[in-house]
């Protein structure tokens, strides 16, 4: 039944791939403006360049996110699943792994434009790609969630932020502090507890926000 | 050929907000029967299919679809019926044919009879088109394929003869002849009265979220 929720996801975002275009173009103007805020000072911008990255991912990502349920809600797809009767744990891990995959792509499709824009490159890519991987984990898990309990009213592209925002804020600070000490480097060797808080996050997300899924969008 | 599934409902009552939308329906229905529910605008049609499929909870009374109640037993009761219902359930960004995929898929059903079931609702030159390109009636019909491929023993059809045209009422009337002779329990709402009791054994006529009127489906009042 998983296999066969994430099939339905990732062929529903291949058929609106434009949208991730778009999404990845918002991120990197977000990333553009940043760099406005701090000026032409390039030690500031290197410094800052983590915060920027994952405060550009975050706003990325609710659009992902809100978008992910449009389809379900359009013709009620997702009522008609249930009814088959599809299991709501696996519906909500399907689409939550199809966000999580398409926000790491975003991470580091952004990556470069760190780079370019704040002198901000480092040689532990793959530190890195692992880093972006366990921090969308944590956006990904209760923002799906948000996601379908926001789908059905008229302000979700508020709402969802005000409810996500709070919530991720230990997984925010550990993926800029890890990211940070990835671009920075990282000579007292901290890293490694950023990335426990980070896998801890996510374990407690994943699990418990399938859990609620059902409560969610059940009547 | 599994046995036919009863529906059984007892006071069944559901409201939005202060109304009632279903005030106090009591009936049953014997297993692979056919019965046309009928009424004005807001009799409550609608709801009380909704509430028989589990898309809605009632507020009161009870039911129970092939001997499972519609609360408790909700999964049991899911297994057994598929509603087409107002909404089409489909995805518009896929094609026809992904859509009834991931039916498949999802009920764990080889994907081989998804080709028959979009010729059988002469859908089978518009397979890959996306459904956003469809008109209201090709949508209505790719819902109904979307029943057929359940294979259910319960078929609650909300508005089945809605923006189809008229070789399409036939279809409609094919399919429940279908479903009726494989043993499918099914309601059908609808405001085609005429059209409905020739394939119907029964009927009820709905008003003010109550039963009016109930009797074999050629005696409907007209």
């Amino acid at each position: 039944m998983l296999i066969a929720a994430l099939r339905k996801e990732l062929l529903l975002q291949w058929r609106s791939r434009a949208q991730f275009m778009a999404v990845f173009v918002f991120g990197a103007a977000a990333l553009l403006l940043f760099s406005f805020a701090v000026g032409p000072v390039a030690e500031m911008l290197r410094q800052f360049s983590a915060g920027f990255l994952w405060l550009g991912l975050l706003l990325s990502s609710t659009l992902t996110l809100a978008e992910s349920f449009h389809a379900e809600m359009e013709n009620r797809a997702l009522e008609g699943l249930l009814l088959l009767p599809a299991n709501p744990r696996a519906l909500y891990y399907g689409k939550a792994i199809a966000n999580w995959l398409q926000l790491i792509l975003l991470g580091i499709a952004l990556v470069p434009v760190m780079v370019v824009l704040y002198d901000a490159g480092t040689t532990r890519l793959g530190l890195l790609v692992v880093v972006i991987a366990l921090g969308t984990a944590g956006l990904s898990a209760p923002g799906t969630l948000y996601a379908a309990m926001t789908a059905q009213v008229r302000s979700k592209q508020t709402l969802l932020p005000l409810l996500l925002f709070p919530l991720i804020v230990p997984a925010l600070l550990a993926s800029v502090k890890a990211t940070s000490l990835i671009i920075l480097g990282d000579p007292m060797n901290q890293i490694s507890a950023w990335v426990i808080l980070l896998v801890a996050f996510d374990a407690i997300y994943w699990s418990l926000c399938g859990l609620l899924f059902s409560r969610v969008v059940e009547e | 050929m599994p046995p036919s599934a009863d529906i059984e409902a007892k006071n069944l009552a559901r409201r939005y907000g202060r109304r009632w939308a279903l005030a106090d329906v009591s009936f049953s229905l014997a297993g692979g029967a056919v019965l046309m529910v009928a009424g004005p605008n807001g009799s409550g049609k609608s709801t009380l299919l909704r509430t028989l499929a589990t898309a809605i909870r009632p507020d009161g009374g009870a039911a129970r679809v092939g001997g499972f109640d519609v609360v408790r037993e909700r999964e049991d009761v899911r297994k057994l019926l598929a509603l087409l219902s107002h909404a089409s359930y489909l995805y518009d960004s896929l094609t026809a044919r992904q859509n009834l995929a991931v039916v498949a898929d999802h009920l764990g059903r080889s994907r081989s009879g998804i080709d028959a079931l979009l010729d059988r609702v002469t859908l089978g030159g518009r397979a890959d088109d996306a459904v956003a390109t469809f008109s209201a009636g090709m949508r209505k019909r790719l819902s109904f394929a979307r029943v057929l491929l359940q294979e259910p023993r319960v078929a609650l059809l909300d508005e089945p003869y809605g923006q189809l045209d008229p070789e399409g009422f036939l279809l409609v009337e094919d399919v429940v002849r279908e479903l009726k002779a494989g043993g499918t329990t099914v309601i059908i709402a609808t405001h085609q009265l005429a059209r409905a009791a020739t394939v119907a054994d029964e009927a009820m006529l709905l008003e003010a979220g109550r039963v009016k009127w109930r009797g074999k489906a050629p005696e409907v009042p007209k």
